[in-house]
């Protein structure tokens, strides 16, 4: 991930993530919540998996880009951002996700310089209340000096 | 192959493709067993994450695999039974070549009263030199395999 101008957007307060291709497939969005970055996914007819429920594969997408943003966001400003790759990704399904608004959000539970290990959760109405959850360990390449 | 095997084969096999959000990413049937399916993912610009250097992102590829290793759950299952995903790991242990297709195979290789254990891989041509590893269990709402609903 090279591209400075997604930086400039997560420094914003909201704003849409067409920059990513698979994000824009989401139609995602993002608000800072009290300093906290949440991504948000409206519901769409294609997001179904099976009857009256969103596809897991979908909500698991969401959460690695919550997780994603999450790191880069943390990244010393003024620097080159490294490439940032997902290496596990292991994902629980909680609760079945309805065909409403989803919320994400992740933390960072370490952030070393090669590896960053995040736990990553999305809910709908109630926060209390997540649908599905992930533990994402990412890899961060540094482009040479 | 056994009749139930085949019966999915013949009316699940075109239906997954159906699924709207299968239907979004272009995912498509290939081939099953009695325990097992094969599935695809052709290549999108839109899969990618980082543009700039190629990288997918993880949910085309859970999307996948999560439709994949369900089905063989079923499949196992022998019957059209409801069924969702409890847990599901992916490990991912190289990039996939640029634009390819990424084929999905994946297996449930055992089966218990509420619950089915599920692995696969994902490959972009060559099954001994896969992309990605997946394992994860399913969970089935109430069992008749012990006679009746328990």
């Amino acid at each position: 991930m090279t591209n400075p101008a997604l930086v400039t957007l997560l420094g914003q307060n909201s704003g849409r993530l067409d920059l990513l291709p698979y994000a824009a497939l989401l139609d995602l969005s993002f608000e800072r919540v009290d300093g906290e970055l949440q991504l948000i996914m409206p519901f769409a007819e294609t997001l179904i998996g099976s009857p009256g429920r969103l596809h897991g594969g979908a909500i698991s997408g969401l959460l690695e880009l919550a997780g994603l943003l999450t790191v880069i966001a943390a990244q010393p400003e003024g620097e080159p951002l490294p490439r940032v790759r997902p290496v596990t990704v292991t994902v629980d399904f909680m609760r079945e996700g309805a065909p409403i608004e989803t919320r994400a959000a992740a933390s960072i539970t370490k952030l070393g310089r090669r590896v960053v290990n995040v736990h990553a959760s999305a809910w709908q109405a109630d926060r209390s209340r997540p649908i599905t959850a992930a533990h994402i360990n990412f890899v961060l390449d540094w482009p040479d000096r | 192959m056994s009749n139930f095997a085949e019966q999915v084969s013949q009316f699940m096999g075109p239906f997954v493709g159906r699924v709207p959000h299968n239907k979004q990413l272009g995912l498509r049937f290939v081939a099953a067993g009695d325990r097992w399916v094969e599935l695809q993912l052709p290549f999108s610009p839109r899969f990618l994450v980082d543009p700039d250097h190629g990288v997918w992102a993880s949910g085309p590829i859970i999307t996948l695999m999560d439709t994949c290793v369900g089905m063989a759950s079923m499949l196992a299952r022998g019957a059209f039974e409801p069924h969702a995903t409890l847990d599901l790991r992916t490990d991912y242990v190289r990039s996939p070549k640029p634009e390819a297709t990424v084929t999905a195979r994946g297996e449930c290789y055992r089966m218990t009263r509420q619950i089915a254990f599920v692995r696969g891989l994902a490959h972009d041509g060559d099954p001994a030199d896969p992309i990605a590893h997946v394992a994860g269990t399913f969970m089935f709402a109430a069992s008749k395999l012990a006679g009746g609903w328990q």
